[in-house]
């Protein structure tokens, strides 16, 4: 079944589709936590699905929301794009170590593949890939499948947080950084490497006592990846 | 105001809002591919980004929870002890929600 070449098969779509099974339920939680969220928000339907549909990457979403605004202007538009940057950048990596194993797929296909990496695919692929096996079609089978999941899951939190009356008072309001502190602990490897973290929050701090807008977020993102530079 | 800030403004904001971000990230996911054929990603730039995940939760939420007042420091709280002792995220984000109502409740 693994050859030593890269290659793409149908048979490696299904076996991507149930490998992509372990995942299903941190997409469900996360993607209904954003619905619920932007539904909190007051986004429309249309706009919390088109985000789930196009952007399709989670935490940047959700930093979107503390941006979202009613009435959009210029500036508001550049911030929103640039946290979102920032916050994507991370992805640079994960497309940066498929690379090899892209080399010598069509255009088409590898557009496709990347607009389908998240965290979960690229930890699937990379464990299939460890494990001897060059079929893309599994990279490609477990990012569809993830990629549906998150969409109907996203759908199911939107009409949580629109039809849940006094949102407040089930806390609702919060959910996101509520959400988030949950993520935070998986990825917690010790104090030293969690450093960057205190400088992030530090600066964030400051920044948003001083300085009015969302500025704080791009500023502690972006201190905390200079922490983790300098930090050996 | 000119006819460009106009439709900003109105029913096209919302929707250059998102093509916007739709663009950056997809350049965020074909950059890795793209750059690792011309330039090598150095051990420092992979620390940075590394760093980034956590950096930005904590960019993000901490302005939010303070400005939210001693009920949201808690319950966020409450939160991570639950995440850390159960390591299930529904429990946890269970726990925090539920903390965050009932401290309302008591009026905190």
């Amino acid at each position: 079944m693994s050859a030593l070449r890269p290659h793409f098969s149908l048979a490696g779509l299904g076996l991507g589709a149930r490998m992509a099974l372990p995942a299903f339920p941190g997409f469900i939680m996360f993607a209904l936590a954003f619905g619920t969220a932007a539904a909190q928000k007051g986004l429309s339907l249309g706009e919390a699905m088109g985000l789930s549909a196009f952007v399709y990457a989670g935490a940047s979403q959700m930093v979107g929301l503390e941006i979202w605004q009613q009435v959009w202007s210029p500036a508001t538009i550049l911030t929103i794009v640039t946290v979102t940057a920032v916050v994507n950048a991370r992805m640079i990596l994960l497309g940066a170590t498929l690379q090899p194993w892209l080399r010598h797929e069509p255009k088409a296909r590898a557009a496709l593949n990347l607009f389908l990496i998240t965290e979960a695919g690229w930890i699937i692929g990379t464990r299939y890939q460890n494990e001897g096996g060059r079929d893309v079609g599994v990279l490609l089978g477990a990012g569809l499948t993830l990629y549906v999941v998150w969409f109907l899951s996203t759908l199911g939190g939107y009409f949580v947080g629109a039809l849940v009356p006094e949102p407040r008072r089930f806390g609702l309001d919060l959910v996101m950084p509520i959400f988030f502190a949950v993520m935070l602990v998986p990825l917690w490897k010790g104090a030293r490497p969690a450093l960057p973290w205190l400088v992030a929050g530090l600066v964030a701090l400051l920044v948003h006592a001083f300085v009015p807008g969302y500025l704080f977020i791009i500023a502690g993102a972006l201190a905390g990846v200079a922490a983790g530079m300098l930090i050996e | 105001m000119n006819g460009f800030d106009a439709s900003i403004a109105g029913p096209w904001g919302a929707v250059i809002a998102i093509a916007g971000m739709a663009a950056v990230t997809y350049l965020c996911r074909i950059a890795g591919v793209v750059v690792m054929s011309r330039v090598r990603i150095t051990p420092r730039i992979e620390r940075g980004l590394r760093a980034l995940p956590g950096s930005i939760i904590m960019a993000t939420i901490l302005p939010v929870i303070v400005d939210s007042g001693i009920a949201a420091v808690l319950a966020i709280g409450a939160t991570i002890v639950t995440m850390v002792l159960a390591r299930v995220d529904l429990v946890a984000l269970a726990i925090g929600l539920g903390a965050l109502s009932l401290l309302r409740a008591l009026g905190l």
